[in-house]
């Protein structure tokens, strides 16, 4: 595997994001950056998908079930050529076909609509029971968020895929540590998750959710674990990837300009350049 | 003949039977139980087909969204559980991920309104429809009778799109032909009449029947028809019985606001303003009892419905 080149995969789709969202002036920023990573890895060496056919009956599946972070996946899709780059200059402007959430009913590419969160976990375990009730051997990918930890329903579908052995499901947990109001352990924390999706019966880990190898390996080594479903924790930060996120507390939703996104552009570039993450000096 | 085939069954063996037989056709249907299989009649899918049935548990958000992920993979799955869960509880779960991400999901709602008897008020479900009739493609349908339930669901399970199912499953009144043919949307006229018209539907139908038979010894002409079909609402019966019959009852096994009276109320402003009296719970909570109690406590009965269409003509001869 080429992991410069996944690398280089995460911070377009960094850059085309952040464009995405300069278009318009603001953003789900924080919890589209902290997915970039696993995006890349997914999108650009796991999953079985034909750009020009998004509805191929033998694709892999993928349900971003915290369906706000859209952007960052509209831009991993514009980037694997699902749509036109144009596109992205539409980005919730009355009309467009990328909507702030997830929306299967517009987009090539989206699996499922989602941003209700709790809803898109259940709905990407149907589809990995569908697909093995089909005989196939496709796999379903689907990002949870750590704040989506609080709502029941995840569990509800942890134990489902849990009974139903979908060995063809591999839920992310983006644990980026923020969720809207604050750091995740202030509100409500969803205590050790890997230790929880374990008590739930899943085949679990923990990988550095910003390191393309180690998600790769993460993914690898869990394809290889048979008859249970599948947890990966990636341990991140919310904004990860660009100071102007990473280095303030609230970073939800933010406003970007231009001058911000071509500010953060080079830096990603820099940090790309020198490999480099942030240590320790998050603003929380 | 009137229901042969089904006399003194309960519509949940009906709804059984009628699911297998469907299931054998159909490779698609799957069946998706939360922990209420045995009252919901599907049970004895679970041995004929259990590849194609699973009891998720006591988990109906879960229920309705795995089911909506399966029908991206072009399968047809009923999820079926209790009216209040299937409605109040995962409403959420209906509108974003069936309706609104546009799948072909079915929503089975058993013991709607009064029929929940022994259950008592927490699950008597009064708000059913009204909680769902504001979501977009969405079709509800109440069927009111075992003939009509055995007709429907082929039509449910071929029609695309998400539907709503108010399901009495235990004993109905009759009402119609074994070989009696429906369609999704068009109401049934059931009996002609020219003074008022009787809108009814589910258990309301036979009791809106007999009323007009006891309003027909006073010489009144009732005209009543059974809207099986909730939503989308059957528009042209609504104003031709308006039009023929000038005065319009609705009677309805919920609470009168967001279900049938509703509806029909909504049509008639619109459409031809006409006098209009909607019979049904009035704001009222559900409690425990037995059915022939419940229906005599929230006036669902063709004595009070007689009552109330007398009312009605003395208003509409002022």
């Amino acid at each position: 595997m080429d992991f410069k080149q996944l690398e280089r995969f995460s911070a377009d789709i960094r850059i085309t994001m952040l464009k995405e969202m300069a278009y318009l002036g603001s953003g789900h920023v924080g919890g589209s950056a902290s997915i970039a990573d696993v995006l890349a890895v997914l999108y650009g060496a796991e999953m079985k998908i034909d750009p020009a056919n998004p509805q191929d009956p033998d694709r892999d599946r993928f349900v971003l079930s915290k369906g706000h972070c859209g952007p960052a996946l509209y831009a991993t899709l514009a980037l694997k050529n699902f749509f036109p780059m144009e596109w992205l200059k539409t980005l919730n402007k009355g009309g467009t076909k990328l909507p702030s959430h997830a929306d299967m009913k517009k987009t090539p590419g989206i699996d499922m609509s989602t941003g209700s969160l709790g809803q898109g976990i259940s709905c990407a375990a149907g589809i990995a029971l569908g697909l093995k009730m089909q005989k196939k051997d496709n796999y379903v990918y689907c990002i949870i968020g750590d704040g989506e930890m609080q709502e029941g329903q995840v569990y509800e579908a942890l134990m489902f895929a849990n009974q139903q052995k979908l060995d063809n499901f591999v839920v992310f947990l983006d644990w980026n540590k923020k969720q809207l109001d604050d750091r995740v352990e202030k509100i409500c924390d969803p205590i050790s998750p890997e230790e929880k999706f374990r008590a739930f019966g899943l085949d679990a880990v923990t990988c550095k959710g910003y390191d393309v190898k180690d998600i790769y390996e993460a993914i690898e080594r869990a394809k290889t674990v048979k008859g249970k479903a599948h947890a990966i924790v990636l341990d991140t930060w919310k904004g990860m990837g660009m100071n102007f996120a990473e280095k303030v507390g609230y970073n939800h939703f933010l406003t970007v300009t231009d001058e911000i996104a071509d500010s953060a552009i080079k830096e990603i570039e820099n940090r790309l350049a020198n490999g480099t993450y942030p240590k320790g000096d998050l603003v929380w | 003949m009137v229901n042969e085939k089904y006399k003194g069954l309960e519509m949940r063996k009906v709804y059984g039977d009628t699911m297998i037989k469907l299931a054998e056709k159909n490779d698609k249907i799957v069946v998706i139980d939360c922990d209420l299989s045995l009252s919901m009649g599907t049970k004895e899918f679970y041995s004929v087909y259990p590849e194609r049935a699973f009891n998720v548990g006591i988990q109906e958000a879960n229920a309705c969204c795995v089911a909506a992920g399966l029908s991206t993979l072009g399968y047809v799955p009923f999820v079926h559980t209790l009216a209040v869960f299937a409605t109040r509880r995962i409403c959420d779960q209906i509108f974003l991920s069936c309706s609104y991400a546009g799948r072909n999901v079915k929503i089975i709602g058993g013991d709607s309104g009064i029929c929940a008897t022994m259950n008592g008020g927490t699950h008597m479900a009064f708000e059913d429809i009204g909680v769902l009739r504001s979501i977009p493609d969405i079709t509800i349908v109440e069927p009111t009778d075992n003939a009509m339930m055995a007709k429907l669901l082929p039509i449910i399970a071929e029609t695309y799109g998400v539907f709503y199912v108010r399901y009495p499953r235990r004993m109905t009144v009759p009402v119609y032909d074994d070989n009696e043919e429906f369609t999704i949307g068009k109401a049934k006229l059931l009996k002609d009449g020219s003074d008022i018209t009787i809108i009814a539907s589910g258990l309301t139908v036979s009791e809106s029947l007999n009323a007009a038979k006891m309003l027909e010894a006073d010489g009144i002409s009732a005209r009543v028809v059974d809207m099986f079909t909730i939503k989308p609402i059957d528009r042209e019966i609504i104003i031709d019985s308006a039009l023929k019959t000038g005065a319009i009852l609705t009677v309805e096994n919920h609470n009168v606001i967001g279900g049938l009276g509703s509806a029909v109320s909504e049509v008639l402003s619109e459409n031809f303003p006409t006098l209009l009296k909607r019979m049904g719970v009035n704001e009222e909570f559900g409690e425990v009892g037995a059915q022939d109690y419940l229906a005599d406590r929230y006036k669902l009965t063709a004595k009070y419905i007689y009552e109330e269409s007398k009312n009605l003509l003395k208003k509409k001869a002022r």
